[in-house]
């Protein structure tokens, strides 16, 4: 068998499955796409660091 | 919008000629993909990545010997899911198809599984030291379909009321099943010692890639919950129906981008139709194009700017300009 | 090495070099500038995707160099098979979120729709590389997807040419043939972009954009730093004012 390196946290072990209406996704999944969803939003509303070459441009 | 002023616009927007800041690009890049490499090194560390053993045949018969002899005599009979599947495998079936629209049938036959030849004689004709089987198999070939029919039909039901004994093989209730019952057991113990996964990876030629033969009996299913579904059910593979395509074994992240994909399999008219792989992978088709070409499709292409995201991208860049050229006469809103 | 006269009839090599420089200068290639109003973490997912790109690269290559059995028979072999599999996640996580940046700043406005379908394109492509990688595995993962998705593939035709259990094949598109049209178009989609510039904001008064619509703003933005392009001349901050429909057009 392979002798593998451990991982820290074991994630082979059988996965939750969270149903809705036809939906049916495991929470790895959807755990993807709320952080696809959350990170999409903050990289829209975080403030972007200005730099002082920018002092007396027009924008 | 009017041609015209579509036209007009797209002139407006081809440059900026308005200000510039410094920017060093190699060095951008060059932290994206240190950044990208220390998170994908955190994941490795933190969690590894699934590597389940395969199913092999002889896996498969000492897990479960009456299940494999279930599918072993739906080969035989030419009753099992690859018998019966259609292009490109045989032409037992029309395949699937959309209006008159035949795409299998039309490429036609381009793998040939024999089930009864390739999975069941041509394996055991390998066993050519054992005089019992070679017997057995020439009392078969020799018989009529009807009769051979006969002794698969009286076996398979036997099989429901068969014991597995503690050294792996299965005992049948005793009936007419011909030679069938030879035919079986030597399989069922060829499939055991290894020796079935090397027969159905042979073909006329020493290396071997192709895993289609092997793949296919494997896969079969009699309807009653066979070995290899029931262990992707348990790892949540198959959904109800498909959503499982979208899952990775374990409780890995798996191919999230098959949302939309696998999505319409749940709904009708999808769900109910035999072609719903044809019609799925078309509307997929049409929606890929879709997506490749939303510059030019109406509506799709006007949704950024009559749901205003863009004010919060461009907000540091809306704020100084108004600063700057308050008789601009922008809209604020 | 060029002539020291011009020559009668152009050469192939002149003319290519031309139609190159003139398409992609070396300060359109690698500027020092970039516009003022690129002032949001959006603008990075490009490059992120591009980094996560890379990756896969870098890792596939080391997979490939060992062979198929190493990533099971070797703890390192497994480590690199991971590094892989996270890094297709970081892929697709990047290059999704960049598209839905670039839809919701409809960055093919100004000439740019190549730019886009280049980009689409890409996105559509790495789906059949992933599912050639997915099974090319040799494991269970692999047994099951290439038995369940041949289905589609059959039903459409495409099985009978494009073998999901055929290890040898899917093994040849995964490491080769896939990786060089995603490669490609990639390459098409980033000097694309580097030649027609990153998109401008939407000009406010993009809101009445009708025949008499937003007047013509008074002010003229003055440019700082290096300017790849462009005479300096603008409207909304860079962004020429909508003409009144029936006077001349701006020149760019």
């Amino acid at each position: 068998m392979v002798r593998d390196m451990a991982a820290i946290l074991n994630l082979n072990t059988p996965a939750h499955v969270i149903h809705f209406w036809v939906i049916q996704i495991t929470l790895a999944n959807l755990l993807v796409i709320i952080l696809m969803i959350v990170v999409f939003a903050l990289a829209i509303l975080l403030p972007f660091p200005r730099h002082d070459h920018d002092q007396g441009s027009s924008s | 919008m009017s041609r015209a002023e579509r036209k007009r616009e797209d002139q407006r927007y081809r440059k900026w000629t308005g200000a510039y800041r410094p920017y060093d690009l190699i060095k951008e890049a060059t932290i994206a993909f240190a950044v990208v490499l220390a998170m994908t090194f955190a994941l490795t560390i933190l969690l590894s990545s699934p590597d389940d053993p395969p199913v092999t045949m002889r896996s498969w018969s000492h897990a479960a010997p009456a299940d494999f002899l279930s599918v072993a005599a739906s080969e035989l009979d030419g009753s099992s899911g690859t018998a019966g599947y259609g292009p490109p495998y045989n032409s037992a079936a029309d395949g699937q198809h959309m209006l008159f629209i035949y795409p299998a049938k039309w490429l036609g036959v381009a793998h040939p599984i024999d089930t009864t030849r390739d999975f069941v004689i041509g394996p055991l004709r390998l066993l050519s030291g054992e005089s019992g089987v070679q017997s057995a198999l020439g009392t078969w070939e020799s018989a009529s379909p009807v009769q051979q029919s006969a002794w698969t039909t009286a076996y398979t039901n036997a099989l429901a009321k068969a014991t597995t004994n503690a050294d792996g093989s299965v005992t049948v209730p005793a009936g007419s099943y011909g030679p069938v019952g030879t035919m079986m057991d030597a399989l069922l113990a060829q499939a055991q010692s290894g020796g079935l996964d090397g027969a159905l990876l042979t073909s006329n030629q020493f290396y071997n890639t192709d895993y289609t033969k092997i793949l296919m009996m494997i896969q079969d299913d009699n309807g009653a919950g066979g070995y290899f579904n029931t262990r992707a059910q348990a790892e949540h593979l198959i959904g109800s129906p498909q959503w499982g395509m979208m899952n990775e074994t374990g409780s890995f992240p798996g191919q999230v981008w098959l949302w939309l994909y696998t999505f319409w399999y749940q709904i009708n008219p999808f769900s109910s139709s035999t072609n719903a792989d044809l019609l799925v992978i078309t509307l997929m088709g049409v929606l890929s194009l879709a997506l490749i070409l939303v510059p030019f499709l109406p509506g799709i292409r006007s949704i950024p700017r009559w749901i205003p995201i863009y004010k919060l991208i461009w907000r540091d860049h809306y704020r100084s300009t108004r600063r700057t050229q308050p008789e601009a006469g922008v809209s604020s809103s | 090495m060029s002539a020291t006269s011009p020559p009668a009839r152009k050469s192939w090599t002149v003319t290519v070099r031309e139609k190159a420089v003139a398409a992609l200068p070396p300060e359109t290639m690698f500027p020092d500038g970039q516009p003022a109003y690129m002032s949001s973490w959006i603008y990075v997912f490009g490059v992120l995707s591009l980094a996560s790109l890379a990756i896969l690269l870098l890792t596939g290559t080391i997979l490939a160099l060992k062979g198929p059995m190493w990533w099971h028979d070797d703890s390192i072999g497994h480590f690199f098979n991971s590094l892989h599999m996270w890094a297709v996640e970081l892929f697709f996580f990047f290059m999704v979120i960049h598209l839905w940046g670039k839809y919701w700043m409809a960055a093919w406005r100004g000439g740019r729709a190549r730019v886009w379908m280049t980009g689409a394109i890409t996105f559509v492509i790495a789906i059949p590389c992933a599912l050639t990688g997915y099974v090319s595995q040799q494991n269970f993962d692999a047994q099951w997807i290439s038995t369940q998705a041949k289905d589609a593939m059959n039903a459409a035709g495409i099985g009978s040419f494009f073998n999901l259990m055929n290890f040898g094949q899917m093994y040849s598109w995964h490491i080769l043939l896939f990786p060089v049209m995603v490669v490609g178009v990639v390459v098409a989609h980033v000097l694309l972009v580097r030649h027609h510039g990153i998109v401008p904001p939407f000009a406010l008064d993009d809101q009445r954009f009708a025949a008499g619509g937003a007047p013509e703003p008074s002010a003229q933005a003055h440019a700082t730093h290096a300017q790849p392009t462009g005479d300096g001349a603008s409207g909304d901050g860079g962004i020429p004012a909508s003409p009144a429909p029936s006077g001349t057009e701006r020149e760019q």
